[in-house]
C-alpha cells in the first residue's frame, strides 16, 4: 500500500508558520531586506546630507543655487514619483555610460538601486537636518577651535561635528524612522523587501488581512526598537549638556 | 523628449488633478478632526482615553502608509463581499469602490500624525490664559472653543502646512488601489505611450506647483493671524 500524503492546507495563523507551506520565513527575510536597504540608504543619505550640508553653508553661489534646487525640489515631489524616476534614470545613464565604455548592460541588483533611490531623496532632508544641526553649534567653540590654528578640515573633524551630534540626533532619529518606512514604497517598482514579499503572501493564499497585519507588526516592532535606540543615543550624546527647563 | 501625448491625455490629468485635491482636502479636514480631540485627551483626558490615543499615534506613525492602504483595502476590504445582506444594502456602492479605503486610510494617517502635533499645540497654551478664560466664568467647553483650540491651532501653524505636504505627498499610494489620481493617470500615459521620463517629469512638476500654492496659503494664513506683541522672552 502506497500512502498518499496529503499535506494539509494551513489555516489562519498557520499560514504564518517558518516552515513552507507558511511564509514566516519569506516574510523575516523580505524583514531583513527591508533593514539592510534602510541601512545602506541611511548611511548614504547621510553622507550626501552632510556634503550638502556643507555646500550650503561654505559653498559659493552655484553650489548653493545647485543644492537648493535639490533639496527643494525633492522635498515637494511625491517619494513614490521620485523612486520611479530615479530608477529610471539612474538605471538608463549607467546602462549609457556602460555602453560608453565598452561594457555589456547590466541588471543592477534590488538592494543597490534601493539604497541608492531611497538614499538620494533621504540626503535632502538629511542636508536641512545636519545643516540646522551645524548652526546650532555655538559659534564661541568654534572660533575657540579658529583661534588654535585648526584648519577647515581638522576643526569640523573634532569640534563641529561632535558638538553638532546632539542637535542633529532628533531629526536624524526621525529621518531613520521614515526611511524604514519609504522601503516599502520600492514594492511599487517590485523590489524583494518586506512589503512585496508580503504582497506576494496574500495575493498566494488569499490571506490578506492576516499578512497585511503581520507586515505591519513587523514594521511597527522596527520602529519601536528604533525608537528606544535613538533614545539611549540621545541620551548618551548629551551628557554634560543643560538639561532644557 | 516627446510631448505629443500631452493634448490627448489634458483632459484626463484635469480629472486625475481634481481626484488628488479630492483625496487631499477629504483626508485633511476628517483627519483634523479627529487630531483635535486625539491631541487633547492625551492632554486633558482620563488615563484610559489618553492611553488609547497614544497607542493609536504610535501604530499609525510606526507603519508605512502603504501597508495601511492595502491592509485597508485588500484585507479589510475583501471581508466586506462575504458578509451577510451587505450586497443589497445602501453601503455597497460605497465598499465597492476603492476610493472610499483610500479616503478612509490617508484619514487615519493624518489623525495619527497630526494628533501628536496637536497634543503639543495644546500643551503648549500657556496655563494662565486658560485659567484667565475659567476665571471669566466660561464653561470648559467654551474655553476649548473660544481659547484653548484656537490658541493650540496657533501654536502648530507651521507645522501644519508640512503636515498639508505631506498629505499632497501620499496621495500617490492611492493609484496603488487602482484610484485614478494624478500620479494615476501618468501610470496609464507611461503604459500606453511606452515613455518614461515626460509622463513623470509632467506628474512631478504638477506636485510641485500643488506644493507652492499649499506653501503660498499658509504663509498668506500665518500673516492673517495676528501676532501677540510682547515676545514671551523664551
Amino acid at each position: 500500500m502506497i500512502d498518499i500524503i496529503v499535506q494539509a492546507k494551513p489555516v489562519g495563523i498557520e499560514w504564518l508558520s517558518y516552515s513552507p507551506p507558511g511564509w514566516g520565513r519569506n516574510l523575516l527575510q523580505g524583514l531583513a531586506s527591508t533593514i539592510q536597504i534602510a541601512i545602506g540608504a541611511y548611511l548614504l543619505g547621510t553622507t550626501i546630507g552632510l556634503l550638502g550640508a556643507l555646500g550650503k553653508l561654505h559653498g559659493g553661489p552655484v553650489t548653493r543655487f545647485v543644492l537648493e534646487v535639490y533639496t527643494t525640489i525633492i522635498r515637494a515631489v511625491p517619494e513614490l514619483v521620485l523612486i520611479l524616476l530615479l530608477y529610471y534614470a539612474g538605471t538608463d545613464l549607467l546602462n549609457r555610460s556602460l555602453a560608453a565604455l565598452g561594457y555589456e548592460r547590466v541588471d543592477i541588483s534590488g538592494l543597490a538601486a534601493g539604497i541608492y533611490v531611497i538614499g538620494f531623496v533621504m540626503g535632502a532632508y538629511a542636508t536641512e537636518v545636519l545643516r540646522g544641526g551645524i548652526q546650532a553649534v555655538p559659534v564661541g567653540q568654534i572660533e575657540a577651535a579658529k583661534a588654535y590654528g585648526m584648519p577647515f578640515w581638522q576643526r569640523y573633524r573634532r569640534i563641529t561635528i561632535p558638538a553638532m551630534i546632539p542637535f542633529a540626533l532628533p531629526g536624524m532619529a526621525n529621518l531613520w524612522l521614515i526611511v524604514t518606512k519609504d522601503t516599502a514604497l520600492l514594492a511599487v517598482v517590485g523590489f524583494t523587501e518586506l512589503a512585496t514579499v508580503t504582497k506576494q503572501a496574500a495575493g498566494t493564499t488569499r490571506e490578506y488581512l492576516m499578512f497585511y497585519l503581520a507586515a505591519a507588526a513587523l514594521y511597527l516592532s522596527l520602529s519601536l526598537i528604533s525608537t528606544v535606540f535613538f533614545r539611549w543615543l540621545e541620551r548618551r550624546y548629551r551628557r554634560g549638556q543643560a538639561v532644557p527647563a | 523628449m516627446d510631448w505629443s501625448w500631452l493634448p490627448e491625455y489634458g483632459p484626463k490629468f484635469i480629472g486625475g488633478i481634481w481626484i488628488t485635491i479630492q483625496l487631499m482636502v477629504y483626508s485633511l479636514i476628517m483627519g483634523m478632526s479627529l487630531a483635535v480631540p486625539i491631541g487633547l485627551v492625551q492632554v486633558a483626558g482620563p488615563r484610559v482615553l489618553s492611553w488609547l490615543a497614544l497607542a493609536f499615534c504610535t501604530v499609525i506613525r510606526g507603519t508605512p502608509l502603504l501597508i495601511q492602504l492595502w491592509l485597508i483595502y485588500y484585507g479589510i476590504g475583501s471581508l466586506f463581499p462575504y458578509m451577510e445582506g451587505i450586497r443589497e444594502s445602501w453601503l455597497w456602492p460605497i465598499l465597492r469602490e476603492a476610493f472610499p479605503y483610500a479616503i478612509f486610510a490617508f484619514t487615519i494617517s493624518v489623525a495619527g500624525y497630526a494628533g501628536e502635533v496637536m497634543r503639543a499645540g495644546f500643551a503648549g497654551v500657556p496655563k494662565g490664559e486658560l485659567e484667565a478664560a475659567r476665571a471669566m466664568g466660561m464653561r470648559p467647553f467654551t474655553v476649548l472653543r473660544r481659547i484653548w483650540l484656537p490658541r493650540a491651532v496657533q501654536n502648530v501653524m507651521p507645522t501644519l502646512a508640512n503636515e498639508c505636504v505631506f498629505t499632497l505627498k501620499s496621495t500617490p499610494l492611492a493609484a496603488t488601489i487602482t484610484v485614478f489620481d494624478v500620479f494615476g493617470v501618468g501610470t496609464m500615459v507611461r503604459q500606453e505611450t511606452y515613455k518614461i521620463y515626460e509622463p513623470l517629469l509632467f506628474v512631478a512638476g504638477i506636485y510641485i506647483l500643488m506644493t507652492g500654492v499649499i506653501v503660498l496659503l499658509f504663509r498668506w494664513l500665518e500673516n492673517r493671524v495676528p501676532r501677540p506683541r510682547v515676545s514671551s522672552g523664551a
